[in-house]
Formats: structure tokens, sequence, C-alpha cells
């Protein structure tokens, strides 16, 4: 039989209800998936409350806020705070984003917090991302060329440049990869948008020459074409980038060769 | 000591897991090198194609290290948009660091700057382009031509996410050389021998707690800066300059840590970055009057003048009731005059930043501004080939054997009382080149190490097990809050000696207070406030050393602006000032060396100090 549920050990509980902040009178509720590998008991969603008038923004405020004043075993990645590292990914309100960018004024009610989904959890908010920064280092991110280097730069039309417009920008946060069902399905052979983002960039450089052998080691029925534009990834990138693009573009150059 | 009882083992007695030793795990490598950003990642890879056995480690994954958030750009006199001369270069620099700069280092990484750049770009980074396909160059603070007569066009850019361009294209380079990362490992402490060399690095896995002890021929600290000791400031979360820490707890001295830059635009509030590359590109900077007020205070460079003259006049204009807002307590930033074009396509990531931090759509209304904590001109004092120094039995130029700083954890120091933009990016790639070649001059491959000192790890465990059983009274989070705001408000960008002595005083407190913290997760899986803990105990070190080292210096250059001595005074202190801290004992020592006052070659001349006027 097909089982559908979580597996027993995964299953959240009702977690521990934190106190109010007392005098404060612009309070939001928060609750917050919590796992500790140490103690072996069920993941389990905590219930926390914010002082509002005493927090920055962004949802990152509040966890840090949580963080530093309520409960310092909550447990997240973060570093830049402005949407540029990639670290504080994760499942806000039901949909994968930065916990730095992401502006509580636009979540109702309650601000649901998971781990990004379909990974493995270290810890609460922390997922194991061993996986996905393989599966980058396997599209080879780097200039291939063959040509003699020239003394100084290679040259690039400014047309040239703005194909890797909407592609280099790319954070490697994994909020697209961890968004895709088929990536949930199979994440173990399939690249993902994230990681075909990346190859597709290096593919369209007009620097890069080996492009043959790029697709040649995409030219699989897992790595890419796993991605039924099911169009989750484009619909939540914090950057506003379009991984489903990408790879519809990869397609094309592989028909494109064989014509 | 009713403290030290407090905060010692969970037993009271060595530190232990789960009731026996810490287990560890021995690594071997040629060179090990802490830190996996811009400095970092092209060491890494200079020393693997040396042929080196290389370990890269860091506390976050590679691209997540605060290079990436590096905007406007590298400064490289590649002469792609006008003429350009790297004794130019050169000249802008010695001006921009007041003087402080040495100057030897200084002409090395300007005449290496276009061939790293030039590298950068044959890796793969997608720089902005001209209309004939070369690298596109903007204008930037301090950039001049003709020794200051014109406006220079030097910095490289890649739109305004040239950090990120960049870091993501070393860390390619580094899979390229199969680099051994361990990522996720968080750097407790050197491990020093008798002899006064470093011989490694202890670390803790973040994932599962097991301790890691590498053993190394060469250790290098490319850490970075320590933004967070202050309240607001456009650095990550993780700029706590661990390396720094680790170099004061070995014994070592910081150099220069009194020059702290304040960025002129970091997003009011939030304290985000905005480039410098707005105002190369023709923003400017209003008061409440609506005046641009640069034009007061830097006649000829105006709103490109150097990064502290711009804080200061800003600080000026809100000080004499002109400020902007409700408050009137800060600045405005006008972009709404420029093509829109020109923002789409060259500050794509700002226009972005300002409308989600800000609530700002650049095409229409200004964005609020401050002058906000950025970078560390002072850190761990080196020579031009990354060799850490110090001033030992006379010498000013002694050198640690085995030990190696880059980038924003370095002093070498080319950017002295104050950093130009874009000389940052190209410290990096230039200082990492050359510590990856004096590496391959120095080590063998493969070169068999004497035994580690049976005490390898004794300073890094204590210090670790101390602070994992904490049990004071005071939470990590309460103490960092003082020791920020203290820094925020006693050694700002401008400063006097009343204020100062009261900084002093109220750091020191701080500091003391480490002795009564308190962490409440015991776990060894990714404990995040035990690693915040032990972030906040290098912050609090520097923090004093920065501004016990600002108490002293009696005069102002640079980014240290002292308004009971507004002068500089080259006579007495044209010297780089040297600070030690006794960890234990909570004491800080300040000596100083000399600025080196010669050139690397005799094709250029020492350029003589002068009024700096912009």
């Amino acid at each position: 039989m097909v089982e559908f549920a979580l597996p027993k050990n995964s299953r959240p509980t009702a977690g521990k209800m934190w106190p109010k902040p007392a005098g404060a009178k612009n309070v939001r509720e928060f609750r917050i998936y919590r796992w500790n590998p140490d103690d072996g008991q069920n993941p389990r969603i905590d219930t926390y409350f914010v002082n509002m008038d005493d927090c920055g923004p962004m949802v990152l405020d509040a966890i840090l806020w949580i963080k530093n004043k309520v409960d310092p075993t909550l447990t997240f990645r973060r570093s830049c705070r402005e949407g540029i590292c990639g670290s504080c990914a994760m499942n806000i309100d039901g949909a994968n984003t930065l916990a730095c960018t992401k502006d509580m004024g636009t979540i109702k009610g309650t601000v649901s917090i998971y781990p990004l989904p379909h990974m493995p959890v270290v810890k609460d908010l922390v997922p194991d991302l061993t996986r996905f920064y393989a599966q980058h280092a396997s599209i080879e991110p780097w200039l291939k060329t063959v040509t003699p280097q020239p003394e100084k730069e290679w040259r690039q039309s400014h047309e040239d440049r703005l194909k890797l417009d909407g592609l280099y920008e790319c954070i490697l946060c994994a909020c697209c990869s961890t968004s895709c069902p088929s990536y949930w399905w199979n994440g173990d052979r399939y690249l993902g948008p994230a990681v075909l983002l990346q190859a597709y960039r290096w593919l369209i450089d007009s620097r890069d020459e080996a492009t043959g052998e790029r697709l040649d080691n995409l030219e699989d029925p897992f790595r890419l074409y796993r991605c039924h534009t099911i169009m989750n990834c484009a619909k939540t990138c914090p950057k506003g980038l379009n991984p489903a693009k990408a790879i519809a573009e990869i397609k094309n150059m592989m028909v494109a060769r064989q014509s | 000591m009713a403290n030290s009882a407090a905060n010692g083992a969970g037993n009271g007695k060595a530190p232990s897991y789960n009731g026996s030793a810490y287990p560890i795990t021995d690594h071997t490598f040629d060179v090990v090198i802490v830190g996996a950003g811009g400095a970092g990642l092209r060491a890494t890879v200079g020393c693997s194609q040396a042929g080196l056995r290389t370990a890269c480690i860091s506390k976050v994954f590679p691209t997540r290290s605060h290079t990436v958030a590096a905007q406007g750009g590298i400064a490289a006199s590649l002469g792609n948009m006008s003429p350009d001369d790297w004794r130019w270069h050169m000249y802008d620099t010695v001006k921009g660091s007041d003087w402080l700069g040495d100057q030897d280092s200084i002409e090395y990484l300007v005449r290496n700057a276009p061939a790293a750049v030039y590298e950068l770009e044959h890796w793969g980074v997608p720089f902005s382009r001209t209309e004939d396909g070369k690298i596109y160059q903007r204008p930037f603070g301090g950039m001049t031509t003709e020794f200051g007569k014109g406006t220079a066009q030097r910095t490289c850019a890649a739109a305004d996410r040239t950090g990120h361009a960049m870091l993501h294209t070393l860390y390619g380079q580094a899979l390229r050389n199969n680099t051994e990362f361990f990522i996720e490992y968080f750097a407790i402490d050197l491990i020093m021998d008798q002899d006064g060399r470093c011989r490694g690095v202890v670390c803790i896995k973040m994932d599962d707690g097991t301790i890691h002890r590498f053993r190394s021929n060469l250790t290098i600290l490319a850490t970075g800066g320590y933004g967070r000791a202050y309240f607001s400031a456009t650095s990550a979360h993780t700029c706590t300059g661990d390396g720094n820490a680790m170099a004061l707890r070995a014994g070592l001295a910081l150099e220069d840590m009194e020059f702290v830059q304040f960025h002129p635009t970091g997003i009011y509030g939030s304290g985000c970055l905005i480039t410098e590359g707005a105002r190369g590109e023709g923003g400017y900077v209003t008061n409440s009057e609506g005046e641009r007020f640069m034009e007061r205070y830097a006649p000829s460079a105006k709103d490109l003048a150097s990064r502290d003259v711009v804080s200061r006049a800003m600080t000026i204009e809100i000080r004499e009731g002109r400020g902007v807002g409700s408050k009137k307590d800060h600045i405005f930033l006008h972009l709404e005059h420029l093509d829109p074009k020109v923002l789409h396509e060259r500050l794509p990531g700002i226009s972005e930043s300002a409308r989600i931090f800000a609530g700002v759509d650049v095409n229409k209304e200004p964005i609020p501004i401050l002058p906000t904590v950025h970078y560390n001109m002072g850190g761990i004092p080196t020579n031009y080939h990354g060799e850490v120094v110090t001033k030992k039995n006379g010498d000013p130029d002694a050198i640690i054997p085995g030990l190696m700083a880059l980038g924003e954890a370095a002093c070498v120091s080319v950017h002295g009382a104050n950093r130009l933009g874009s000389n940052s990016l190209v410290d990096l790639v230039v200082f990492g080149r050359a510590a990856g070649l004096r590496a391959a001059e120095l080590i063998k491959p493969g070169e068999k190490q004497a035994d580690l000192p049976k005490d390898s790890a004794d300073l890094a465990l204590s210090r670790l097990d101390r602070f994992r059983w904490a049990k004071g009274g005071t939470p990590t989070a309460e103490l960092r809050a003082r020791m920020q705001g203290t820094m925020q408000s006693n050694c700002a960008v401008f400063r006097t000696g009343e204020v100062l002595e009261e900084g002093s005083k109220l750091i020191h407190d701080v500091w003391g207070g480490v002795q009564d913290i308190a962490i409440t997760d015991r776990s060894l899986i990714w404990n995040s406030d035990l690693i915040e803990t032990l972030e906040f105990d290098n912050l609090i070190i520097q923090a004093v050393v920065t501004m016990d080292s600002a108490v002293q210096r009696k005069e102002s250059r640079g980014a240290h602006a002292r308004e009971d001595f507004p002068n500089r005074d080259d006579k007495e202190w044209m010297k780089h000032t040297l600070a030690w801290a006794d960890d234990e004992n909570r004491k800080v020592t300040i000596d100083s060396r000399p600025v080196h006052t010669y050139t690397m070659t005799n094709e250029i001349s020492y350029i003589e100090p002068k009024a700096r006027v912009y």
C-alpha cells in the first residue's frame, strides 16, 4: 500500500506555548517548526508571541527577536539580512522565501514557519543542503574555453552580456528546487530548477566554449527532463528569476543541436 | 572565584563531552585557509594550483560569505573608458588613506590590479560591458586622473552585484581545482607552538559538534571584518572578525583598529548598503533644504569625495538641524533624475533594496540614508606577501612564521586611515593571489610536519567548554546589545577624548561581563546559541582594542575624526597603532610601528604628505 502520511517519527506534535511579552500592545503570533536531533522526540510546532512595536518589519527580524529575547535555542541560518547571501531560505506562510526580505505586512494572521520542504532537517529550520550543493558542482559552474586566453578581457558584446541577466543573479538559496514537486520525488536524480538555471547561465555565456560537453552532461531522462513545467520555481524565487524558462531554453538547445 | 565556578565545565573538571574528553579528529594539510570569501577563495585557488594540499574552512557555505554583498565594483586602471595609469590609482589610494597606508604595499596593489581583474574575467565574472565589449568601468569616490585633476572611471562593475558575481565565480574556480572544503566548521582558536610559529587551527563542525584539529605548515586567516561590534552596520550577522580575535588570543597585535569606515549611504533604519556606485552613476545627496551640501564640503569632488569626508559632512548637516524626515535625523540620496535605463541596467540591486527596505521607488523618490559602519581598515598586520608581522625585539616587521592574513581581516596596510570604495575587492584578489605565490615559495607539497605541541587544543577546548556550560546571569544577546550600543554611541563618526574615555570604561565593563554570560542551548548539533556566544566573545575583544586604540590617537586622520584634535599631526602620529589584548586579565597594551615611507620599486617615488582636500 502506498503510504501518504509522514512516517510516525516525523509527524509534528503540538509544541510549547511560549509566554506573551509583558505589557506589549501589538503582539503577533508565530508558529514555528522545531526539531532537535538530540532529544529523541518528534518535531513539534512551538508558538511564540512577538512584540511588533519592538521589532523590525521582516520575518527575519521577528525570529531574531525571538532568539534574542525569548528562546536562544531556536535555530536557523542567517547572514547578510539583505537578500543576497541566500542563507535564511525557509518556508514562510506556505511558500519558500528568504526570511530577511519577507515583509510581515504581507502575511495575514499567524505567521507559520517551516524548514525548506522535502530536505533532511539538521535542526529546527536548518536543512541539509549537501546534495543540492553537489548537484550544483556537477554542472561544472566555471567558464570553459579552449581558445588561447587574450592578454586583456574576452570581448563580449553588450547584447551578449544582456543574455546573462536573470541568470547570474541566482543566490543558491534553494527556494525554487525545494518548491518543485518533481524535485521532491526525484531529487536524487533530477538536478532541479536552481542548478539547471546555473547550467543555462554557462551554456548561454558567449565566452564559454563547452556547449556540446555541457549539453551532453544534461542529456538524461532525469537530470534535465524531469521538469514538467509546474512553474513553482518561478513563482517562489525571492529574486524574481525564472528557472523554468531557463530549463525550457536548455530543452530548446537540445532539440536545436539534433536538427 | 564564584564567577568561574558558574562558568566552568559542567562537572567542574576538564573540558568534556558527555563526561569524557572531547573526541578530536585530526587532519594534516600543507595549507589551511580559514574563510571562504573573496580573499580566502582566491588564496585557496592559488595554493591548490601550486600543488599544495589545501583545506578551506568556512562557517558558512562559500557563496554566503560577505563578499557576496559587495556592490559597486573593483578598482583597476584598465583605462577602458578613458586613459588611466596605475600611478594615478596609487596617488588616490595614498591620499584616501590619509598617508597612513604603506606605500610599498599600495604600489603592489595597484600594479597588480589590472591582471587580477583580467583573471577574474577569464574565470567567468559577468562584468557589465562597454559598447565595444570591454569591461565597463564607473566613477567612484576619491578615484581621479592626473593625480587629483580629473575624475577617473576605474571601478569595474557587474551591474551593482560585483561582489556576488566575483564570489560565485571564485567558488566555481575552487571547485574546478578540487579544493577540499570544510563547510560550516567554526574555527575556535589557532595552534601556536613555543617558538611562536602557527601550526594550525582547531574547529568545531557545526552539524555534529565534533572537534577537528587541522595541522598545517601555513595557516591563512581570511575571516573578514567585525562590523557587528556596532549596532548599525552594513555588515552581515556573520561579520564577527573571528580571525582577528584568534590572533589577539594567540598573543599577536592588531593594527590601526581605531579606523572604522562609515559608509555614507546605508539605508536609514535597516542599515542595508546602497553602493557608492549610485553616486558614481550621477546620484547626489541633499539636506532638508534641498541643498546639495557636498558642494560646500568638497568643492571639486562633491558627492564623489572620499567616504570619510561625505560621512562627516552628512553628520554635520544632521547635527546642525538640516536632516530630513520627521526627526530630522537622516539625509536623502537622489537617483530619480537618472535615466530609468541606467537604473535598470547598472543599479538594479539597490533599486530592489530601496524598494524592500525603504519602501522607495528610486525612479520617483529619494532614498533615506545615514552613515553606517561598513569596513574595518584595521586588522592583523601583514606585509604585501600576506605574511603576518609584529613588532618584536625592536624589529617592527618581524614575521610570524606559519601565519598569513588577507582581506578585511588583514591590515597590509593599503587602506591606511580610510579605504576608497572598490579598493577592497581588488585587495581581496591581489593579496589572495600574492599569498598563493608566497606559499609556493615557502613550503613544499607534502613536507613533513613536526608533531603538534601536547596542549595544542587546550586553548580552544577550554573556551568552547566554558561557554557551552555557561550558567551566568546575562544572556549573550543582552551583552552583545550593550557592546553594540556602546560602540555606536562612543566610537562614532566624530570622537572626543571625553566620549572615548567614557566608551573605554563602558566597553571594558562589557568585557568583564563575559564572566557572567549565560547560554541556553547545551546541545552540540548546530548549536547557534553557542556559536553566537563564541562570536560575541570574538567581537568584544576587538571592540575593546578599537576603543582603546581610538582613545590614544590624539589627532584626526581619515576615518578617525577627533573634535578635540581636529588636525592631522604627521610629526607625532604618522605611525600605525598596535594593540594587544590579554583576555584573561582583561588588559589592553598599545604600541606603534612606523608607516613604510618608501615604495616597492624605483618606478614611482614616495608620495609626500600634503593637505587632503577633495
